[in-house]
């Protein structure tokens, strides 16, 4: 007796099993609820593979993108624009223009590298020639140097080589998140031949540097290598 | 000529005055006629992926953004095409773009579409028929990626990667702060530090686009530099 109740009770158990696997089955509205917009397959009301119908974003052929596109603002390397234009009416020129049309910023660019100099002549009371751009550490004088910036205004970057802007020894291979484009840039101008001509030393001002880094800002992350927005 | 450095170090330091105009960003609000709108440029990134056979590029715009409601309430707009262009024959022509188009809550990515000579230029159509991917467009509390045929794909709200005292800078240019210019790192201050910006990341696998030409670099003197594509950002609306 002992021996047929626990048939009983195995038998009960597997039919248990059996009712809720048709229970599953049975069950038609909740395979429909799992049709979804990233399953790789056409279903529900879907027009193409998981996209179109009620649910989906619209399929891509369906989607309005005609229309003709006009350029209103442009950058290649960090700063060109806003260090260089000198006035509203050049930032926007240039923002408009072409990289192959950048033939006219060189003087304008090379007028605004000498005024930044004049400026310091002119509040310490010296003549304005005698305080002129000293060619950089790229051994780029003024001419060559606004037009490498008017007109070759594109970043470099080197598919088959480590990134960087510059990290005293590489050069213009790109641009990493984390590059200190300001302190580079400012170097690049008031550095001289050297790149230390009024770095804050020998009674020279701080030009070559903000004294800033990246900080805190994580460069390890993978795709898509920036942190999420702060909140805060 | 007088030799600049020593004249400097007899007067024991200088002032800066006189200019309205210096570096204000990278590209952030750059020029009145795009400040503040949606077609605002803040920075073009271009770098080796972790796999380094592939090409990263990070457009930023309509930055600074104040973390909370700004960046919140921040969003693409659908009548502006964003492009990645790149020469790849060291003409600073466009040889192929990328092309970047917000369409409801997803962003398109279309190329690297070959560019016809007669299509260059400060005018574009979309290559809609090479798309490439698309991805959800993250919001400040999630992130959408997407990958397709080798490449990945991200549009949304990130934190600013562009750094500088731009304060201090204020105080250089006014000539308040001479003789010293920029302060010493303790003391310096990083205005984008708690800043966001939206950006638009997409990497790409080499292979897609083509040898890469000699460095410009070369025709100014500066030798010994690695084949470059030249590469810039361009924001396009709607006609």
């Amino acid at each position: 007796m002992k021996r047929f109740n626990i048939k009983f009770a195995i038998l009960a158990l597997c039919t248990s099993f059996l009712f809720v696997q048709c229970a599953d089955d049975d069950d038609n509205g909740n395979v429909i609820e799992q049709i979804s917009c990233t399953d790789g397959i056409q279903n529900g009301d879907e027009e193409g593979v998981d996209c179109g119908g009620t649910a989906c974003e619209p399929c891509v052929g369906n989607i309005d993108f005609s229309g003709t596109y006009t350029q209103v603002d442009i950058m290649g390397r960090p700063g060109v624009n806003t260090v260089f234009s000198g006035s509203n009416d050049v930032k926007n020129d240039f923002n408009n223009s072409l990289v192959t049309e950048r033939a006219a910023f060189q003087p304008i660019f090379e007028a605004t590298l000498e005024l930044y100099h004049d400026v310091y002549a002119t509040s310490l009371g010296i003549p304005t020639e005698d305080l002129d751009y000293e060619t950089n550490i790229l051994n780029l004088d003024a001419p060559t140097f606004t037009t490498v910036l008017a007109q070759f205004d594109a970043l470099q970057v080197a598919p088959n080589a480590p990134t960087t802007y510059f990290d005293g020894t590489n050069v213009l291979t790109g641009r990493n998140l984390g590059d200190d484009v300001i302190d580079i840039s400012l170097t690049l101008m008031f550095g001289g031949t050297t790149g230390t001509r009024f770095d804050g030393n020998n009674g020279t001002p701080q030009l070559t540097s903000d004294g800033i880094g990246v900080g805190d800002r994580d460069l390890t992350l993978g795709f898509p290598y920036m942190e999420p927005a702060l909140t805060n | 000529m007088m030799k600049k450095t020593k004249i400097f170090a007899a007067l024991g330091g200088l002032a800066l005055a006189g200019f309205s105009i210096f570096l204000i960003a990278a590209d952030h609000i750059d020029s009145p006629s795009v400040a503040n709108t949606t077609v605002d440029i803040a920075d073009l990134y271009a770098f080796q992926g972790n796999n380094e056979n592939n090409t990263v590029f990070v457009a930023t715009l309509q930055g600074p953004l104040n973390p909370g409601g700004v960046t919140e309430n921040a969003s693409f707009d659908e009548d502006v095409l964003i492009e990645f262009n790149i020469d790849n024959t060291g003409d600073f022509v466009e040889d192929l773009v990328i092309q970047a188009v917000k369409r409801a809550d997803t962003m398109y990515f279309f190329g690297p579409a070959v560019v016809d000579a007669a299509d260059t230029g400060a005018s574009s159509s979309i290559y809609s028929d090479q798309l490439a991917g698309q991805v959800q467009i993250s919001g400040v509390g999630d992130t959408f990626t997407a990958t397709n045929n080798g490449m990945s794909f991200f549009a949304g709200p990130r934190r600013d990667y562009f750094y500088f005292d731009f304060n201090r800078f204020n105080d250089v240019i006014s000539g308040s702060v001479a003789p010293e210019g920029f302060l010493p790192p303790s003391q310096a201050s990083d205005f984008f530090e708690a800043l966001n910006v939206l950006s638009i990341v997409v990497e790409v696998p080499n292979s897609m686009l083509g040898s890469a030409p000699e460095h410009v670099g070369g025709a100014v003197g500066i030798t010994g530099l690695p084949n470059a594509y030249n590469v810039w950002v361009s924001a396009k609306r709607k006609q």
